[in-house]
């Protein structure tokens, strides 16, 4: 196992950042840890960085325990926290070379690993880092984590705040890295990332709901979801909620997802009741769940 | 019937030196209307809000927000707009009620209608367990409700909401869209800027701004037939990438 993580707890005064938390991560994965805003990811990765002790519960990460052997893993990880952590008075160059240094490593040695997210901010290599546009901050960060050759990778909301066309290319870029054996946890408040990774954990305040492949955990999704479409979607919206058995009602794109706790639903009936409700246009199609479903499921 | 409109804007433009960056933008949005101005980052979303909330003077180009012009009557719109961003929201060191007074007091409301306002807020969000507690302890989710209401105190016609959801849990941030149709059901005006694509299609219409300027602007229905993409996630891939 690259990293194992076996019943971590860690509370800040009243909060109770982690709940007995266990995972593992196998060699070259490509592990997602989805949640929102709060939910513990970041503390998690700063007990995996040795940044941060536990409360209680072990870990080890590319075979190293986080207490005993942390000077082993600062040497064998990269870290890209959510905040950026570039000096914005060094120029990209700089930056890198110090990084590259303080790992008693060069440049030149490493570079086929950094070269292809490089070159794309090689031309600004003179421009102070505090400089640079959100995107080309992101990219040296990343070639910042990889200048050591690391066995794994932490990344710490990459794509947060970051917009479609830019976080399907920082995608891009993680799937090659993972080719090259890195092993790659990343952290994303985006559901709609969890499909790009080999297997995810789906966190909510300090606890992890569940554990599985994004196809595995669509799959479990407990009931019959049904797009519902009316012409006002907050109208839609509140008479869906007075269904006498509705279970959920979740805007999702252009339609409402709706599931009902009734065995003997009939669409027929609630299609009568919107249109008895005033509402236009109406249409219920039976739809797949998706990885947003199951979180808000489990969340709930 | 059809709506008044809100905010008109004419050949819009803002440059830095060389660099346009709003390069003569031109739309016009209904009373009412949720709006979704969308864009890559460094696509000129932010430069163009500016102009439009009366902080940023136009290179060239006109535009009138609530009904005021946004060279000339810069102040008027500030009173006459709400905004609220993911970057400055609320004063974390005050409690809720505290916060909404101060924003009411900026607003030049008077005490009771504050009080009358901040009780409502409350009640509404169900806050009543904290609403003496600092707002920095506060889950983010509540915090950007809370925001969002603060933003509405004084009846704005028009409210700017720049990326109110990033980060939000699911739930919500379903919850938080629900506030934006009441809004907008009661006649406020939304304009919003999301990286989640599927907000995009929680709007009336939906901008794409490219390279400071507006390439695509229609209803979400419209657009993914126009650009034959299954979801507006497409639509902004397609575009965007050129």
């Amino acid at each position: 196992m690259s990293i194992s993580v076996k019943h971590i707890s860690k509370s800040f005064k009243k909060v109770q950042a982690l709940q007995d938390i266990s995972l593992a991560v196998g060699q070259g994965e490509l592990f997602g840890l989805i949640g929102p805003d709060g939910a513990g990811k970041t503390t998690l990765f700063r007990i995996l960085t040795t940044l941060l002790l536990a409360d209680r519960g072990s870990a080890s990460v590319a075979g190293f325990d986080v207490i005993n052997q942390y000077k082993e893993i600062r040497n064998s990880v990269g870290y890209m926290p959510g905040k950026f952590s570039l000096y914005h008075d060094l120029t990209v160059e700089e930056n890198l070379v110090f990084f590259a240094t303080i790992f008693g490593t060069t440049l030149e040695e490493n570079y086929a690993l950094i070269k292809e997210i490089y070159v794309q901010i090689e031309p600004f290599k003179n421009r102070r880092a505090g400089k640079l546009s959100g995107g080309m901050k992101q990219k040296l960060a990343l070639c910042c984590a990889l200048i050591h050759k690391p066995k794994v990778l932490f990344l710490d909301e990459p794509t947060t705040g970051v917009d479609p066309v830019s976080r399907k290319e920082f995608w891009e870029m993680l799937k090659r890295l993972q080719q090259k054996g890195i092993t790659i946890m990343v952290s994303t408040p985006y559901m709609d990332e969890a499909a790009l990774c080999d297997r995810v954990g789906l966190i909510q305040n300090g606890r992890i709901l569940e554990i599985d492949t994004p196809q595995a955990i669509v799959k479990h999704f407990p009931a019959t979801i049904y797009n519902v479409y009316a012409h006002n979607m907050y109208r839609l919206i509140q008479v869906l909620k007075t269904f006498p058995t509705n279970h959920s009602v979740f805007p999702f794109g252009a339609f409402v997802h709706y599931t009902d706790r009734s065995p003997e639903f009939n669409p027929k009936e609630l299609h009568a009741y919107l249109i008895t409700a005033g509402l236009r246009d109406v249409t219920i199609e039976k739809t797949e769940p998706t990885i947003e479903d199951t979180f808000m499921e489990l969340a709930r | 019937m059809e709506q008044p409109t809100v905010i008109t804007v004419d050949q819009l433009t803002k440059k830095f030196g060389a660099f346009t960056a709003v390069n003569a933008i031109s739309f016009d949005v209904k009373k009412g209307e949720i709006f979704g101005f969308l864009g890559a980052n460094g696509a000129g979303k932010t430069t163009a809000i500016k102009m439009l909330i009366g902080i940023s003077k136009p290179t060239a180009g006109k535009a009138n927000v609530a009904g005021f012009d946004v060279t000339t009557q810069a102040e008027d719109i500030k009173k006459n707009i709400g905004y609220m961003s993911q970057k400055f929201a609320l004063y974390d060191d005050l409690t809720v009620k505290e916060n909404s007074a101060f924003f009411g007091g900026i607003y030049g409301l008077s005490r009771a209608k504050i009080k009358e306002k901040s009780n409502e807020l409350i009640r509404e969000l169900g806050l009543q367990k904290v609403e003496n507690q600092l707002v920095g302890a506060l889950p983010l989710g509540w915090k950007q409700k809370i925001s969002f209401s603060v933003a509405l105190l004084h009846n704005p016609k028009v409210v700017f909401l720049d990326e109110p959801t990033g980060g939000v849990d699911p739930i919500t941030r379903r919850q938080f869209w629900e506030m934006i149709y009441k809004a907008a059901d009661a006649g406020t005006t939304i304009f919003v800027t999301t990286h989640y694509m599927d907000e995009a299609e929680y709007c009336d219409r939906v901008s794409i701004m490219v390279n400071g300027k507006i390439e695509a602007l229609d209803t979400p229905q419209n657009l993914k037939a126009d650009f034959k993409a299954e979801n507006m996630n497409d639509v902004f891939l397609k575009l965007a990438r050129g």
